[in-house]
């Protein structure tokens, strides 16, 4: 049985069949960065509720499908240029303390404005202060300068880049990154950042040291279960049962293990008792 | 009431330094407990007491650091439940009973933890904590009622309820009753613990 563990999936957006399906297919952990939630948000205190439901609820509905779930916390890029939002920095350190969460992130660039210029760095800042790793999102526009321009602002915070994930790239993006020694983070998605078919093609060209494969599932058009496909793609083009765990499992352990926070333990025996036709499932009353 | 705790925590774990620090750098300077209360977990561990059953190390741990708060600073407790992730916020549900803090603080907490949908949140509400008056004997009969048939629907041991059999009520009975001929009428079962207190309360009244 292929052991997964998705790196980058939004599960607040997903429903108790993503759980399933995603657990019948062999993916035992994973996280969940907090990002934007398609509205946008007005108040710190929706930053609040959002970041206790990453701690709080969403691990508890993991747990129940024998998942464990874990989260980054950050203010993402795009809000960061909502002056409503900004006063989210304050409470972040709070956040940043708890077992469950194990980088600072996403963050990183949207639009490239000064605002974000300066949110990214001071959420750099946090995550040396707390002894944390970084996920870092490259933005969709201008992508090859934004990951270069990404890539220095990194440099410039004095983060070892071994702690610090580059994420969203492609074909044109990947090379700097890996010259940078940060890792490499890839979305599968059905049809637009990165397909299992072109990531074989990337993993053959750049080897498997420092790549994280997720499925960035989210609100959007998206599948959970790209992850596997992309083991499977690979298995199709020649690469070991070994080198598959190696970019779905160990991998991503790697990586957020550097928060020390990272609790595997016991996932053998996680496939939940509650799971089974528990009314527990249906979230009481 | 603490040192039973403390010394049930101490006789299992391999060193108590950093606990030992934490508990003295709390009550001295209060405000540090902010950051050294998520903390316990990773610090100390998380298995299950031996010793004391029903109680983890990372429970324990917070509970003993939530009792060396100076009592004026009680104020921390509802904040580091308002920002707590769901162990922390189960540890000072647990913790409530040994606290000095007042009914308007208590009673908002208990209220939030039984709107969750978490098994651990509302059997933490409705438990008692080392034989210590229960924190839901500040809830108000149907605030109590409407939390232990949420635990009966959420199929929670009820052996965890405190004060289960003195505060249940004829109001509870008939609220219980309805639950069980609506599961009869669905063709689903009902836990033995709870058709045994429907069967004890209806005994009562005849």
């Amino acid at each position: 049985m292929m052991r997964i563990f998705d790196p980058h999936i939004h599960m607040t957006s997903r429903t108790t069949d993503d759980y399933e399906r995603m657990a019948a297919a062999g993916v035992r952990a994973l996280v969940e960065p907090a990002f934007w939630l398609g509205q946008p948000r007005t108040s710190v205190g929706s930053f609040t509720d959002y970041f206790d439901a990453l701690v709080g609820w969403e691990p508890f509905r993991a747990g129940q499908f024998g998942i464990r779930h874990h989260c980054t916390i950050a203010l993402n890029p795009k809000e960061a240029n909502d002056p409503r939002c900004r006063q989210v920095l304050g409470v972040l350190p709070r956040y940043l303390e708890k077992d469950g969460v194990v980088a600072v992130g996403e963050i990183g660039y949207d639009s490239m404005t000064p605002e974000e210029d300066e949110v990214f760095a001071a959420q750099l800042a946090l995550a040396i202060e707390h002894s944390l790793p970084a996920l870092v999102h490259t933005p969709h526009r201008d992508k090859a300068r934004g990951t270069v321009r990404t890539i220095d602002v990194v440099r410039e915070s004095g983060i070892a880049p071994g702690l610090v994930a580059v994420d969203h790239l492609n074909e044109l993006t990947v090379a700097p990154v890996a010259e940078s020694g940060c890792w490499m983070g890839f979305s599968i998605y059905p049809d637009t950042k990165m397909t299992a078919e072109r990531m074989v093609s990337i993993l053959r060209e750049h080897g498997l040291e420092r790549m994280l494969v997720n499925s960035a599932a989210d609100w959007g058009r998206s599948d959970p279960l790209l992850t596997r496909h992309t083991g499977e793609a690979m298995l199709a083009a020649g690469f070991t049962d070994d080198d598959v765990d190696r970019v779905l499992w160990r991998n991503p352990v790697e990586f957020y293990g550097q928060s020390k926070r990272l609790d595997l333990s016991d996932l053998s025996n996680a496939t939940s008792s509650t799971f089974q036709g528990n009314s527990i499932l249906r979230g009481g009353s | 009431m603490s040192d039973s705790l403390y010394d049930a925590l101490a006789a299992e774990l391999t060193d108590t330094v950093w606990l030992d620090t934490a508990l003295e750098t709390v009550s001295r300077q209060p405000s540090a407990i902010a950051r050294l209360f998520p903390a316990a977990g990773r610090q100390c561990g998380r298995w299950m007491l031996t010793s004391l059953p029903g109680w983890a190390v990372d429970d324990a741990a917070r509970v003993l650091l939530l009792t060396a708060l100076p009592e004026e600073a009680s104020t921390e407790v509802a904040s580091l439940y308002r920002y707590g992730d769901a162990a922390e916020k189960r540890a000072v549900l647990r913790a409530l009973p040994l606290l000095p803090v007042p009914a308007a603080v208590v009673t908002p907490i208990l209220l939030d933890a039984l709107r969750t949908n978490d098994t651990r949140l509302v059997a933490a509400a409705l438990g008692s904590t080392l034989d210590r008056p229960a924190a839901a004997r500040h809830l108000t009969a149907a605030a109590w009622r409407q939390g232990v048939l949420k635990a009966v629907f959420m199929q929670l041991p009820l052996a965890d309820v405190a004060d289960l059999d003195e505060r249940a009520d004829g109001e509870f009975a008939t609220m219980l009753a309805g639950l069980v001929q609506e599961r009869a009428a669905a063709g689903r079962a009902m836990t033995a613990d709870a058709t045994d207190l429907l069967r004890r309360l209806e005994e009562r009244v005849t």
